[in-house]
């Protein structure tokens, strides 16, 4: 936690709560730029609601979720409350991707053409432009189409570009998951049980992808996830959550030997089962 | 694939299904077709006629036709064609190869098109066949053809023989009317009944792109062809604005109808939606029937016809110092030529916004339309803002529709309200929901088919809504997503 990069996203005093349920209560963390940051928990902790509200699909009920850009610091609440064209997209444009826990690909749409979506802002929207196929719409299409190859050939999926990313076995769709995700640019990529429903070689070759994306890419990685085995190898700052609190933060080794978290591993001890 | 050994068929299983079908059919119809209420007393009038009505009749042909389809599908021929419609699988979305703008592709529904055109025409020779039918359906062929055409997009790198045939079968589908019509082949009605059918194909177009695209359900899409033939009508009764002028602002006029009803609406979902397009559709009918000082209310108003370089075409001069179109030309006076007019002008608006369509299906606002109706919420971790995208999407549908409005008041020469009821708005629908979601060639041909087979089959005519119900019911069995599914595109890196 107390390293000497800055932080990129700062999460302070982040409340969720739905009418009654409080599923995040007073959560508190950073994630350093270029850093891997694990946030695990038991099953119902609150992890994918903090990813909601990081990621704007939720508006917190209160707290600070506050991301460095290029162009300064942006809070994900006030993108979200901007009158009229406020949304969640605004998050994504400002550098926060994601991918989801049960799988959004566009189904019925070729590996491709997931890709060139998640480029919409990037390629040239001119309709006139389009509709008589000018050389500039033509150069913005073409570099689209390369930056998808140029992923999938990183995800390990050229063999599948041309197929229906609903085809595709579990496993790939994970992937093109987290590529769609990269297409759009992101600063900060948050991936949401990335190894649910991969078998331990499949796990084994993501890890090295996702070592590979902050180490060879530049992005900074937060991502939600039950297999120890992979959050111990590959991230250095580990956040525990508990019934909407975080019950510890730091490094790998800090993790395993607090108290608190042993508890609460042991107490729910089918948590390490995934579904 | 075909299995070496050939099984027996198995005529007695075919004959106990073909029974039971039958008897069930005649249990169901029977007593509602044959049984007369002939004052207090009911008879059974065991030969009714005709045969529509006869529940024994169509119980026999329902058995009969059972049996046939039994013993089809237990032939090779039959079970190939069974698992090549098992193949295509849960999705039924095919990713487009190489081998697709081959010229042995290509040339397949141009050679299939000749021989059926061929064949109309020896059919019409030996009198077997109208004549004048037999030449509209041959246009509705070459339109058909270059439908596909317009609606195949080139590989890039990859030549297509389209690039060629293309041009041909366009310059053919002008020609080919007036010297049908010179002939005597196409005669006012055939025009008439073609425009409406192309008028149709135009009003499929727009909410396929609403519905099949961006998968919004819209209920209410007739309201923008209203806006666009009383934009026609109530421009020229007080602004004195023509067709040309109309044409050119009514998709304006009508987009932004679209917009003013979209953005309020498009946060909503699935029914919500439907139901709040659905009210706009009948707004908009009730205001042009209850407003009667400006729209006319139920007694309609009158619509220009088009002009061609300031010439009218009517029979004289309405304006001062205008030539009629016939005086011009010194030719006989005809009425036809007006509607030749229409048709061809409407001929190359509906090519051009195939082609347009097609070209907004590789461009990114197209795709987002896919993406959105195939996911929202991964849109919106993309950075799409889906509510503009949606938007355009509603825009653009009307447009579409306003263009068609303006086509049909022109056409008929007056509007009215009751042209403008749910009735149209669901059988657009039908157009799209048929001809498959998001595919053009489709739509086209279940916009044709729909609009048309009613005219080829006057005899049926009384059954008309009967057998569009009855196809609806077929289809949503056999091909529950339509006629045609579009096929992905499919990329390459430059490198490959
Ligand atoms: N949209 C929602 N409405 C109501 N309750 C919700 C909603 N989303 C999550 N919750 C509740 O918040 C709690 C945490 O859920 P979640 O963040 O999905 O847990 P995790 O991802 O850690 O398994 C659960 O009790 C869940 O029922
Ligand atoms: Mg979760």
């Amino acid at each position: 936690m107390s390293s000497s990069r800055p932080a990129l996203l700062t999460v302070e005093g982040l409340t969720m709560r739905f009418g009654g349920i409080v599923a995040n209560n007073d959560v508190n963390f950073t994630v350093d730029q270029g850093s891997i940051t694990a946030l695990i928990g038991p099953n119902g902790a609150g992890k994918t609601t903090v990813f909601n509200c990081v990621t704007g699909f939720y508006k917190a009920t209160e707290g600070r979720i506050r991301l460095q850009t290029e162009a300064g610091e942006v809070e994900v609440g006030e993108l979200l409350t901007r009158p009229v064209l406020g949304g969640s997209y605004l998050v994504a444009r400002a550098g926060i991707a994601r991918t989801f826990q049960n799988i959004r690909l566009f189904k019925e749409m070729t590996a491709v053409e997931n890709l060139l979506v998640a480029q919409h802002q990037r390629l040239n929207r001119n309709l006139l432009a389009g509709t008589f196929d000018s050389a500039g719409f033509r150069a913005a299409e073409d570099e689209g189409i390369e930056r998808a190859f140029h992923w999938l050939r990183v995800m390990n999926l050229l063999d599948d570009a041309n197929k229906l990313a609903g085809s595709l076995p579990y496993g790939r769709q994970r992937r093109l998951e987290i590529a769609r995700a990269m297409c759009t640019g992101p600063r900060l990529v948050c991936l949401d049980e990335p190894a649910a429903g991969l078998n331990p070689s499949e796990t084994e070759e993501l890890s090295e992808l996702i070592r590979r994306l902050r180490g060879e890419h530049g992005v900074t990685v937060l991502l939600i996830e039950h297999d120890m085995g992979l959050v111990m190898g590959i991230s250095e700052h580990i956040v525990v959550l508990d019934h909407g609190e975080v019950i510890a933060d730091g490094g790998p080794a800090h993790i395993r030997s607090s108290p608190a978290v042993i508890a609460a591993y042991l107490g729910t001890e089918t948590t390490e089962v995934t579904p | 694939m075909r299995a070496k050994v050939h099984e027996p068929i198995d005529f007695g299983h075919a004959l106990r299904d073909a029974l039971v079908t039958g008897v069930l059919t005649l249990l169901v119809l029977g007593p509602v077709t044959n049984l007369v209420l002939d004052g207090y007393a009911i008879t059974a009038e065991l030969l009714r006629g005709p045969l529509i009505v006869n529940g024994i009749g169509l119980a026999l042909v329902v058995a009969l036709g059972r049996f046939v389809v039994a013993v089809g599908v237990q032939t090779p021929a039959g079970r190939d064609l069974l698992t090549r419609f098992g193949q295509k699988g849960a999705h039924g979305v095919t990713v487009e190869t190489a081998a697709d703008n081959d010229w042995h592709r290509v040339l397949r529904p141009l050679v299939i098109g000749g021989a059926l055109s061929l064949l109309l025409l020896v059919l019409s020779r030996f009198g077997l066949m109208d004549v004048q039918r037999a030449a509209a359906l041959v246009l509705i062929v070459l339109f058909v053809v270059l439908g596909q055409g317009l609606g195949s997009l080139r590989r890039r790198g990859q030549s297509s023989p389209w690039r060629i045939l293309v041009p041909l079968l366009f310059v053919a589908g002008l020609v080919l009317p007036l010297l049908f019509n010179a002939w005597g082949l196409f005669p006012k009605t055939w025009i008439g009944n073609l425009i409406l059918a192309l008028i149709y194909v135009l009003l499929g177009l727009g909410l396929n792109i609403v519905v099949g695209l961006a998968g919004l359900l819209d209920l209410g899409f007739v309201a923008f062809y209203a806006v666009g033939a009383y934009f026609l009508a109530l421009g020229a009764q007080y602004f004195g604005i023509g067709f040309w002028t109309a044409l050119l602002c009514a998709p304006i006029l009508a987009a932004c109808c679209g917009a003013v009803l979209g953005f309020p609406v498009l946060r909503m979902h699935g029914d919500y939606l439907a139901i709040v397009t659905l009210g706009f559709g009948e707004i908009i009918r009730l205001i042009l029937n209850n407003w009667l000082e400006v729209t006319g209310g139920p007694n309609g108003a009158p619509a220009p016809g088009p002009s061609l370089f300031g010439l009218e075409f009517g029979r004289v001069a309405r304006g001062e110092g205008n030539t009629p179109f016939h005086e011009f030309f010194g030719l006989e006076y005809s009425a036809d030529y007006k509607f030749l007019f229409i048709y061809l002008v409407l001929f190359v608006v509906v090519a051009a916004m195939i082609r347009f369509i097609t070209r907004l299906r590789a461009m990114p606002m197209g795709r987002a339309w896919e993406a959105l109706r195939e996911d929202e919420i991964a849109c919106r971790s993309l950075g799409i803002n889906h509510v503009v995208v949606k938007l355009t999407a509603f825009m653009m549908g009307a447009m579409t529709g306003g263009i068609a409005g303006v086509f049909f008041a022109t056409y008929q020469g007056f509007v009215n309200p009751t042209s403008f009821n749910f009735f149209e708005s669901v059988l657009i629908l039908a157009i799209v929901v048929l001809g498959g979601m998001g595919s053009t060639l489709g739509v086209i041909i279940a916009a044709l088919v729909l609009t048309l087979l009613p005219e080829v089959l006057r005899d049926f005519a009384d059954y008309r809504v009967l057998l569009f119900g009855a196809l609806m019911v077929l289809m949503m069995i056999w091909r529950p997503r339509g006629l045609i599914r579009p096929k992905r595109p499919a990329f390459a890196p430059k490198g490959a």
